[in-house]
């Protein structure tokens, strides 16, 4: 895996503070294991093809059960997740769910209480960019996650670019140490 | 606020030639006596005529208060001044103490100043030229005797009504005072409140509708553009509509005065038919405005790909969104070059002095690349005089490789991925490339289709391959079937239009106006513009569009070979798509909403904002979509219609404006209104939901659209017409029924009738009661008492 923090889109620079590196899947499995409260964001880009065999939101799906994780899903994805067998916990624009995950009061799609963990995968790239430098300067007590294949600095932690193969085969072990699917 | 306040912006300026006393002879004397304003519009004053930028705060805090910000920085640092950078990561703040929200705010005032100041120096060009050229008396027409009130913004934000061109030069001095006001704040050191910064971002919004209005008030009353017509004629569109065995003139930009020089030259001449003259952009709209000889390209995304194919002979550039290497390209193309504005100069030499023969033998000659001039007459005959001299020469020569030569680039790229990662769209043009290595181009092709033109392929690719010229050329055969129409700018909507339709409107018969405007940064295709277009006609919204969206809406074809425009109507009325024109022409969308309250609802309008504003954000449902926003223009554009409480979509790259103005439907207490009847606060839930928000894919923006035109004051039988839709689109293209239905219920006989059963149940398993419906307002001051 390249250890190189190098934005996807050129010229994407973030600033003083970068996303720190997943280098090694088990960082994400250890933060979702210590998350009270995590929740998994899934984009329009999710059901197109990463590879002829590959498509990211089966991993949402598989990742979403192996660790109890609620999915919320934004533009029109939810048609995508009840294709194959998955109800969302919840459904609403990126910058919405952004909107509430800086939010400190909201009380999370369950209402019990705001979540501690955000993670991303499926948005375009560029908007995933800008809704998480929103959460990084304005929430409070929230982690980020992209778990996109390319670097996104403004997340707290961010794969680096990425091979298919590479990013399938992180989701493949993080899926099979957050539990039994 | 005080009805009835003195309107003293109007100065008493006289010229005299020579003045001849007892005790000596003057001349030139100017005097000026103060501000006086011609009291022939007997509609008292209101309380804000050319208010100052914090005349409006009290009603942008309450909008502010519903629509907080959120905002979305491209980067930590403040890079604007000697102290800097500055790192505002997080609460941190910056070496003047300003901190990111402020910053953000900042910046986006920034762009809102230069989107306002673009559209009233561009008036404030029309207006002097016009009155220069055709006297400072022509009367304003727009629209005959279908328009009585013929400048509904100016006569709201101003508290005037202009009569004649000469009137527009108040409004217009209120303006560019405005802006300096408002780009002063964004100095170090001034504003320090994020929401201020918001207020005057409204501000800022609300003076580029005043500026555009003014700029097509002017080119529609002396040009003759159409006047509010619904049945303005199809011009044709594509880039395979010019007869390229002719010269070629290709006009870009948005300002039009320079492209009527040349058809009136063309006309002049008796020359018309022999030159083909066409464009891109707005200039393209407001040409053909003005003369059905003129054909549009297309959208500005447009500019590269014709510009490069060798169509053109020459190039005429006026201003706004034009590529800024248009010279350098022209240059390749063999392609002479002028520049008419003074905003847009290329570094070429100001030819306005010289006599035309000699700058056409330079032109010609290829002694110089282009040349400068801003007298439009002039442009008119150089342009001519020059193309019919160097279209023989040129033989249409292009830059556009063969597909030879790109197979043998396309063997030697070493999939370095820089282009990927330089396209804004992301498209997998490696991929496409390792295809045209092995002979197969159609992946390449298929890029086309969502290309914006921007060449930013070209210029990240290390081996300095012209990759947008394998797009174009690979995706030739596509371009060229280009062939459509496009129903040309009418102009304002007549008064009696929003007579017929202002109360199906307001009482929701007609479930909302929908208005697809903006540029053409599209996420995937033009072509979810004429989808959008369509759903929303056929679902007997009433669809309006201006700019580079009502291009992209005729670039769509039926079974039948028919456009939009030839199948929808382009009355104001329900499932008509009507195209008002240029940017500019965008006034005509805010000045409709706003002559609902005035002409249907009788509002008083001189300088009455908050109320029309409050009028407008509780009872006219209309939802604004720039799906490709990408520019300054679009985001004060956007924030005129943001004061009026006229809610915004934009595509996802529309993100990149770094500020949302989002609604939380999960808070009730942000969704009391007053009852006017009684002054109780009433819960109205949340409608409409956002001020300014982004959708991420067509999908998402046809269920917002359905969503946000719901307002308070619907009756039920409009509700239940809105809510059909809302439902009918979540289901279809979410496949489940909304999860927040409850919050737009009111009563049972807001309810759908199909859909009864299903809501009733939905609604019972929320713990939903049901709830009055108010006369809305969010102004204290116009609860009327209870038996009054």
């Amino acid at each position: 895996m390249s250890a190189k923090a190098e934005p996807w889109q050129t010229a994407e620079i973030a600033g003083p503070k970068k996303a720190l590196l997943i280098l090694k899947p088990e960082v994400v499995v250890a933060m979702v294991k210590r998350a009270k409260r995590p929740i998994l964001v899934v984009g329009s880009l999710a059901a197109e093809d990463y590879s002829d065999d590959v498509k990211m939101i089966d991993y949402a799906i598989r990742m979403s059960r192996a660790a109890e994780i609620p999915v919320v899903a934004t533009a029109h994805m939810t048609t995508e997740f009840i294709k194959r067998g998955l109800r969302p916990a919840g459904w609403m624009p990126a910058v919405d769910i952004g909107n509430r995950l800086k939010d400190p009061e909201w009380k999370g799609l369950d209402g019990t209480g705001p979540y501690d963990l955000a993670m991303f995968m499926g948005l375009p790239y560029y908007m995933e960019f800008v809704v998480l430098a929103g959460l990084k300067h304005f929430s409070t007590n929230l982690k980020t996650i992209s778990l996109d294949r390319f670097y996104n600095p403004h997340a707290l932690w961010s794969f680096p670019n990425l091979s298919v193969k590479d990013w399938s085969e992180s989701f493949e072990t993080m899926i099979r140490k957050l539990g039994v699917e | 606020m005080v009805w009835g306040a003195s309107l003293s912006k109007k100065a008493l300026h006289i010229k005299i030639k020579e003045l001849k006393s007892d005790i000596a002879v003057a001349k030139d004397v100017e005097v000026s006596i103060g501000r006086i304003f011609d009291e022939t519009w007997t509609e008292p004053v209101g309380p804000t005529p050319f208010p100052s930028i914090t005349d409006l705060r009290e009603w942008d805090f309450k909008l502010l208060q519903r629509y907080k910000p959120f905002y979305l920085p491209f980067c930590d640092v403040c890079c604007l001044c000697t102290f800097g950078k500055c790192d505002l990561t997080g609460d941190k703040r910056g070496a003047c103490g300003l901190n990111m929200a402020a910053q953000q705010s900042r910046i986006v005032l920034l762009a809102c100043c230069i989107g306002a100041a673009t559209h009233i120096a561009h008036a404030r060009h029309l207006v002097e030229h016009l009155m220069e050229k055709y006297g400072r008396n022509i009367p304003l027409d727009i629209g005959g005797l279908n328009i009585e009130v013929e400048a509904p913004v100016t006569r709201l934000v101003c508290g005037i009504k202009p009569e004649a061109l000469k009137d527009l030069e108040d409004a217009l001095d209120y303006c560019e005072e405005q802006v300096t006001h408002l780009l002063s704040a964004t100095h170090t050191g001034q504003e320090g409140s994020n929401l201020d910064f918001e207020s005057k971002v409204l501000h800022a919004g609300m003076v580029d509708q005043v500026g555009m209005e003014i700029a097509d008030l002017a080119q529609i009353s002396v040009l003759g553009l159409p006047k509010a017509d619904p049945e303005a004629p199809l011009a044709d569109l594509g880039f395979g509509i010019a007869d390229i065995s002719k010269p070629t003139i290709l006009v870009i930009g948005h300002n039009v005065p320079s492209s009527v020089g040349i058809i009136d030259y063309l006309t002049d001449k008796g020359m018309l038919g022999e030159v083909e003259v066409v464009g891109i952009c707005c200039t393209a709209h407001d040409i053909t405005r003005y003369s059905s000889m003129a054909k549009i390209v297309g959208p500005i995304s447009w500019q590269l790909r014709y510009i490069r194919s060798g169509l053109a002979d020459l190039i005429v550039v006026d201003e706004q969104c034009i590529r800024a290497d248009a010279l350098v390209e022209a240059q390749k193309v063999k392609a002479p070059v002028i520049a008419s504005s003074p905003k847009n100069c290329l570094g070429l030499e100001n030819r306005d002095k010289n006599p035309s023969k000699e700058i056409i033998s330079d032109l010609v000659e290829e002694k110089v690349p282009g040349v400068l001039i801003l007298d439009p007459d002039k442009v008119g005959e150089v342009a001519v005089e020059t193309v019919m001299a160097v279209a023989p020469k040129r033989k249409k020569f292009k830059v556009i490789p063969e597909i030879e030569e790109i197979i043998k680039a396309a063997q030697e790229c070493n999939q370095c991925n820089e282009c990927m990662r330089a396209c804004p769209n992301n498209q997998p043009i490696p991929e496409a490339i390792k295809a045209a290595a092995k002979g197969d181009l159609n992946p390449l092709a298929e890029i086309l289709e969502s290309c914006i033109g921007c060449a930013r392929c070209d210029s990240a690719c290390p081996n300095d391959f012209p990759l947008h010229s394998f797009i174009v050329k690979a995706g030739e055969k596509q371009l060229w079937a280009e062939k459509f129409k496009m129903r040309v700018g009418r102009g304002a909507i007549q008064d009696v239009e929003i007579r017929e339709v202002g109360g199906p409107i307001v009482l929701g018969d007609i479930p909302g106006v929908v208005a697809l405007v903006g540029c053409a940064n599209y996420p995937r295709s033009g072509k979810e513009v004429a989808e959008i277009a369509e759903e929303f006609a056929k679902r007997r919204f009433i669809v309006v569009t201006s700019g580079c969206a009502a291009m992209s809406i005729a670039m769509v074809k039926d079974e039948e070979g028919r456009t939009l425009y030839e199948k929808y109507p382009g009355s104001f009325d329900a499932g008509g798509i009507v195209n008002v024109g240029s940017c500019v022409a965008n006034s005509h969308i805010a000045g409709a909403a706003i002559k609902i309250a005035s002409i249907f609802a009788k509002r008083r309008l001189r300088a009455n904002y908050e109320e029309i504003a409050d009028y407008i954000s509780n009872r006219v449902g209309a939802v604004g979509v720039a799906w490709g926003a990408y520019s300054q223009k679009a985001a004060s554009i956007a924030a005129g219609v943001w004061r009026l409480g006229i809610p915004v979509i934009v595509g996802p790259h529309g993100t990149k404006y770094r500020r949302m103005l989002l609604g939380r439907k999960d808070k009730a207490e942000d969704w009391y209104v007053y009852d006017a009847r009684t002054g109780d606060k009433v819960y109205v839930g949340p409608a409409p939901e956002h001020l300014f928000t982004a959708a991420e894919t067509k999908e998402e923006a046809m269920v917002l659209i359905a969503k946000l035109c719901m307002r308070p004051n619907d009756t039920t039988r409009g509700r239940a017409i809105k809510l059909t839709h809302y439902v009918d689109l979540h289901k279809r293209l979410y496949s489940v029924m909304p999860d927040d239905i409850h919050l737009f219920v009111r009563n049972k006989t807001d309810i759908p009738i199909t859909m009864k059963d299903e809501i009733l149940k939905i609604l019972e398993e929320k713990g939903w009661k049901e709830r009055r419906i108010p006369d809305p307002t969010l102004l204290p001051r116009l609860i009327r008492k209870r038996g009054e």
